[in-house]
């Protein structure tokens, strides 16, 4: 029962922070999860990436040994995460997509209890309690009740009750969805820190600005099947560049305008007249200043400039030949537009 | 963030149990959190504030005079069925709050932690005999104001309140299975008062079971609350401990023993 294990370097658990082989689960005849494999190395941020219902939580859950996989197997440091679970939860944090935290007690009883459930001290438990609210921010919201918590409050919180054991890997579905762009950004900061102590961190985000910018190499997960894998620079490489959108003021200069575009540029572009809008990838981006000179030396005046960035729906565009569900809608409204 | 490194995981010491000891304490610590809950939330004590306080004073003006000639020498009687009646019931809640908890997103947490698995459950079973001893304490008050005075004096009224505690507790863990398997805690009310209605009325807790029709009679003598509420009279009444007691304390062990495997099984299948 007692027996001790220490983790034997041959399972190859030291460099591989999870390890999963075609992970699958069912809910009625819904394959949620549809054959999902992994791998993270340790001390390394990875991002999960996928639409509404893709299967991310899902799959976090299983790999956190919140819900038993129906096939396939998954390994946290080595450890199985059905037939070691107990030693699993040694090793991970886990905030989920909506906070596991107790409503009805505050701030300062929730992690009072999480402490001494993980064994410290009354005093340590203390301690570390004040220190985690201090850290993020929490310290004199620390006796209310949670019922009055923003969003944000509670899902600092959440993590921060992650955080007591100091996990070597740490799982966040969803960190950063429902904040603001300031809340946003601090969560950012603090996930590059857990990385710098050393620990592991598995996120899912639906945003791929989100994942550019915290995540080591991205999963892009639809339907419960992983349908691309590889660095930041990889997955937009393939996705292509980012596009210029310029709105004309007056619709007759919309033809003169758009010739002016593709000399400029030397690129094909879109028109969608009703709009006043013409869209052109833009492959060189000091182009752009020469482009507007142009315009300006036509006389063509611009109501809007913008430049748009590969989004999700591209990626997904150009991975599986087809857009994020909700949008479709869209993307044909803007086909029917050329 | 403290900026401290983490211990590299080859460094840990890592066990796949939770020893006895941790079982104990993840237990006690759960017990904590239902007692800070109720201190958050004193309204759930409502009912075993005024159950005992509005029963007591109801039935014993209602029933007193048709059965025991006045309200005073009443009381000897319906106080023990009261205390019975009202304890008991509250063990109910135990089943519903248990289903409502594991609803709750803190449930995934407790379930990611390392700890024994089975610590919630033993957590929430501790914390409610809180409740029990409120209910208690109140009924005993209730019908001390009223003018009861027990015999048996104040060592074997405090005998007769822990043996009631203890029987309840036993009954808890029966709405604690109902809770676990249930998939609405009002589903678990509904069971649990449909259980519990005809079984605490079809008893000697409120009038004397002679006057009952012979079929209802011999239900009344079999049913396990008839006997622990004979008990509380022979204790409070006269001071002696007799057969009921014994009764009262095999059936709430047998009812342990039946219950807390089932439900500690169908809890782990379900967390
Ligand atoms: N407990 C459950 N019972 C039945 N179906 C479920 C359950 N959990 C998830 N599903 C289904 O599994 C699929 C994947 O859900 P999941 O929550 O993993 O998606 P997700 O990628 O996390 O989506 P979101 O971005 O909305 O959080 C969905 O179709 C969902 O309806
Ligand atoms: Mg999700």
């Amino acid at each position: 029962m007692n027996s001790v294990h220490t983790r034997e370097p041959a399972a190859g658990g030291r460099d591989w922070a999870v390890e999963a082989r075609g992970l699958v689960k069912t809910f009625g005849d819904n394959r949620a999860v549809d054959g999902v494999d992994l791998n993270v190395r340790a001390g390394t941020i990875y991002g999960v990436l996928g639409p509404n219902g893709a299967g991310k939580t899902t799959t976090i859950r299983m790999l956190a040994t919140l819900l038993r996989p129906d096939a396939g197997s998954a390994r946290i440091f080595g450890h199985d995460v059905v037939k070691e679970s107990h030693i699993v939860r040694q090793l991970i944090g886990v905030t989920g997509q909506y906070a596991s935290v107790d409503e009805t007690l505050s701030a300062w009883e929730n992690l009072i209890i999480f402490s001494r459930l993980l064994g410290l001290g009354r005093q340590e438990a203390r301690r570390k309690a004040s220190e985690l609210l201090e850290e993020f921010g929490l310290a004199e919201a620390a006796k209310r009740p949670l019922k009055n918590f923003s969003g944000g409050m509670r899902r600092r919180l959440d993590l921060a009750a992650s955080l007591i054991a100091q996990p070597p890997l740490i799982f966040l579905d969803e960190p950063t969805t429902g904040l603001d762009p300031r809340t946003r950004a601090q969560m950012w900061d603090t996930i590059r820190r857990l990385v710098q102590t050393g620990s592991t961190v598995l996120l899912t985000t639906q945003y791929l600005d989100e994942a550019d910018q915290l995540a080591d190499r991205i999963a892009v997960i639809d339907h419960g099947r992983v349908i691309a894998e590889g660095t930041v620079d990889e997955l937009k490489a393939s996705v292509g560049s980012s596009s210029l959108q310029l709105r004309i003021q007056n619709p007759g200069d919309i033809e003169v305008a758009r010739q002016a575009v593709e000399r400029v540029l030397k690129v094909q572009s879109i028109v969608s007249p009703e709009a006043g809008k013409i869209t052109a990838p833009m492959a060189n981006a000091d182009l752009v200043a020469d482009l507007l000179i142009t315009l300006r030396e036509a006389g063509i005046r611009l109501t809007e400039m913008s430049v748009q960035k590969p989004t999700l729906d591209e990626v997904f565009l150009t991975i599986t030949g087809h857009g994020v569900e909700e949008d479709a809608s869209d993307e044909a409204k803007q086909e029917e537009a050329m | 963030m403290s900026s401290l490194p983490i211990t590299p995981v080859s460094e840990l010491q890592l066990k796949n149990h939770a020893s006895l000891r941790q079982s104990v304490r993840n237990s006690f610590t759960m017990a904590y959190r239902g007692l800070l809950k109720i201190r958050r939330t004193p309204e759930q004590l409502f009912d075993v504030t005024f159950q005992p306080i509005i029963f007591t004073l109801m039935f014993t003006y209602i029933f007193g005079g048709a059965i025991s000639g006045n309200v005073h020498s009443y009381l000897p009687l319906i106080i023990p069925g009261i205390l019975v009646q009202t304890v008991i019931t509250t063990s109910i809640v135990t089943g519903v709050q248990l289903r409502e908890d594991m609803d709750k997103g803190v449930f995934d947490r407790f379930k990611s932690l390392p700890i024994a698995r089975i610590a919630p459950l033993a957590g929430a079973l501790l914390a409610d005999t809180v409740r029990y001893t409120v209910a208690t304490v109140l009924t005993f008050v209730m019908g001390y104001i009223m003018g009861y005075r027990p015999h048996g004096g104040f060592g074997d009224v405090v005998i007769a309140g822990v043996l009631v505690i203890a029987c309840s507790w036993a009954v808890s863990w029966i709405f604690a299975f109902f809770g676990v398997i249930a998939r609405t805690a009002s589903s678990v009310q509904g069971i649990a008062m449909l259980i519990l209605f005809p079984l605490t009325f079809v008893s000697n807790a409120y009038v004397p079971v002679k006057t009952m029709p012979d079929w209802l009679q011999w239900v009344a003598k079999f049913n396990p609350i008839s006997h622990l509420i004979s008990a509380v009279r022979d204790l409070t009444n006269a001071g002696t401990i007799g057969g009921d007691f014994g009764i009262s304390l095999i059936g709430a062990a047998i009812i342990v023993a039946i219950f807390a495997p089932l439900t500690v099984r169908a809890y782990m299948r379900r967390t």
